[in-house]
């Protein structure tokens, strides 16, 4: 049994963003992260190993420093990682980047008692597209919005949220499941794994080593083979600055709920 | 299955405009109604049919309804496998039905459901997949007068030089980015269909039209689903009520300035709320910070509300917060700091201690209402 992990890179949206003139966000600018619900995709993958002895492996599709955050995740105890870079893979969207990851997860291999791991979406794109796509293109059941996995021989049982409650799903590996951060908290790198992650290895997939995968069309890849494209990209735009009251005492709060009154609001 | 093909010269068999109509134990899920009024629009600027794609068992009663808010046939995928929601058995029906009959446009609720199922069928049927929409256009002239009025764009200089093309008929899909730091508006020229998953709670419902939901032409189709790999074991509502954030007039949210005493912050937005007849919602923080449960949250990667009267306390007003409540109708923020940028979108603002400042609101409401 292996388990098989795809995270992403991503910037911090939670702090500053930086956008340029043209609208477009200024990646060079802002602290990268590994990617949150990624994280929990990660932890899973790590309890299954402790629990079972499995093997790890995570995949990441990025630039070559992505080197960087694939050598933290190692050192959280992941045993190895792939990263999946190309020139001609730059400016895939979702349906291009699954294919490339999945024909990565095809030249890694399935077996029968594998399992896929995505976190649920990526902060920068918020999509929740990836996962579903790459089990398509393996013909993987999937199961997403995981917050509770048990595995038992080829059986595994999920505990899959829904807005209103949850359903439990029971499939057979191989299967890819998506996580969210109520699944589990992710640990941190042990001093360790620190030490081990320059030691464990690390192969980087490129064009030339995916290119003949039967998964990979060679027309729907990259900026230009992606089957969407953006048409035009801009800030939203500030809603006009209101009236700022005088004041935070009862006479500010009367003024406010006069103002509230006239306008037939309250 | 006859080889599917929808690129090039085969793009223009593809015709008419669908909504997924996604229903749980029988109930049609309310997103699915906007989608049906918006879709109606877009079929009316192509000029052709809007359908109605309904998947369950037992389901035909609930035509009607999805007739009533605009469509014009209900596509009706009726079998005791399609009971409850698996990806595989509705992504089985699904891409059979668009295969045979080819829509040129599918919309898809951006409910967990939507979310699995759509990219599941984009990927099958070798087609795009816009996540999250909150703004649709065919027509470009509207789609112009939407970019003039939520962008600074030069558009008039876009549409010059030619970037915009007024023939062009591409479903413009637009949907924030970068947790709400940026609205992008993706195209998927090259296959059909066009498909997106549309946020729930942004498109607005029409009116009940009795005299449509009459003349609504139910086909049904034969269902054949293949093996199915997963399995639903069980399906749990959970038992607290949910708050419903998207239908309330008042939501009186909560943020990290009630860090410093969570249980008093919380009771007095509640009691902020009560006197309102408001909800309760809460920020990012609120929620990651365990004070409140996922389904009060606002922002980006929660809700989007719009309600009458917005309240906002003791939050900053990150651009992933302002994305799910800036069209509300009324916003009023209380804030300790004078640079918060919640003030940027308030109607009014009080630079204070919501811990001082909401009791005296309470209060103040309590007898303005009493005197009326």
């Amino acid at each position: 049994m292996k388990v098989i992990v795809c995270v992403k890179q991503v910037p911090d949206t939670s702090g500053k963003v930086a956008v340029k003139p043209d609208g477009t966000l200024d990646r060079a600018s802002m602290a990268t992260i590994i990617n949150p619900d990624d994280k929990n995709a990660i932890e899973a993958a790590l309890a299954l190993k402790d629990e079972t002895g499995c093997k790890t492996i995570v995949v990441t599709m990025g630039p070559p420093p992505a080197e960087g955050m694939l050598r933290e995740i190692m050192a959280m105890g992941v045993d190895e990682a792939v990263l999946v870079s190309g020139r001609e893979f730059g400016g895939s969207d979702t349906f291009a980047t699954s294919q490339i990851l999945a024909a990565a997860i095809n030249k890694i291999g399935i077996e029968d008692d594998d399992i896929v791991l995505c976190g649920r979406q990526a902060i920068d794109g918020d999509t929740a597209q990836v996962g579903p796509q790459i089990a398509e293109k393996l013909g993987l059941p999937q199961i997403t919005y995981a917050a509770d996995i048990k595995v038992e021989g080829r059986e595994v049982t999920v505990k899959r949220m829904l807005e209103d409650g949850y359903m439990t799903i029971k499939t057979q590996t191989p299967c890819l499941i998506t996580a969210i951060k109520e699944l589990n908290t992710p640990r941190y790198m042990s001093v360790g794994g620190i030490f081990d992650c320059y030691n464990k290895p690390m192969s980087v997939f490129d064009f030339n080593t995916l290119k003949d995968d039967p998964l990979i069309e060679l027309d729907t890849i990259g900026l230009k083979g992606s089957p969407t494209n953006i048409f035009a990209s801009f800030t939203p735009p500030q809603k006009g600055q209101g009236e700022m009251l005088e004041g935070a005492d009862q006479k500010t709060v009367d003024v406010l709920v006069d103002k509230l009154l006239a306008k037939h609001i309250i | 299955m006859a080889e599917f093909k929808n690129s090039g010269e085969n793009m223009k068999d593809f015709k008419g405009v669908w909504v997924f109509c996604e229903q749980r134990q029988g109930e049609l899920q309310s997103t699915v109604l906007e989608l049906v009024s918006e879709g109606r629009k877009l079929a009316d600027d192509l000029g052709v049919e809007l359908a109605g794609l309904l998947l369950g068992d037992n389901v035909e009663g609930l035509a009607k309804e999805i007739g009533a808010y605009g469509a014009d046939k209900v596509i009706l995928c009726d079998d005791p496998s399609l009971k409850d929601y698996t990806t595989d058995a509705y992504a089985d029906v699904i891409c059979d039905v668009v295969m045979e009959k080819k829509p040129e446009i599918v919309l898809i609720g951006a409910t967990n459901i939507g979310r699995d199922l759509g990219p599941r069928c984009a990927a099958r049927l070798h087609t795009g997949l816009t996540a999250d929409c909150t703004h649709l256009d065919v027509e470009t002239t509207k789609y112009v007068d939407f970019l003039k009025a939520n962008s600074t764009l030069d558009v008039d200089q876009m549409v010059a030089a030619g970037r915009i093309k007024m023939e062009d008929r591409n479903l413009k899909m637009t949907r924030p980015a970068f947790g709400g730091h940026l609205m992008a508006t993706i195209i998927c020229p090259r296959f059909r269909p066009q498909m997106s998953t549309v946020r729930p709670g942004v498109l607005k419902k029409g009116e009940y039209d009795e005299a449509k939901a009459a003349a609504v032409v139910v086909e049904k189709y034969a269902v054949k689903t293949g093996e199915l790999k997963t399995q639903v074991v069980e399906i749990v509502k959970e038992a607290k009520q949910l708050v419903d954030l998207i239908g309330a007039d008042v939501v009186v949210s909560v943020g990290r300035g009630i860090s410093k005493d969570v249980e008093k912050g919380i009771a007095l937005a509640e009691e902020l709320a009560e006197v309102l007849g408001g909800v309760v919602g809460g920020s990012r923080v609120a929620i990651d910070s365990g004070w409140l449960t996922a389904d009060h949250q606002v922002g980006q990667t929660g809700k989007t509300v719009h309600p009458t009267l917005y309240i906002a306390l003791g939050i900053s007003g990150a651009i992933q917060h302002k994305a799910g409540m800036q069209d509300s109708g009324t916003i009023v923020a209380v804030n300790k700091s004078e640079s918060a940028p919640i003030f940027d979108v308030a109607d009014y603002g009080i630079c204070g201690d919501m811990f001082k400042v909401v009791p005296m609101m309470i209060e103040t409401i309590k007898a303005a209402k009493a005197a009326k």
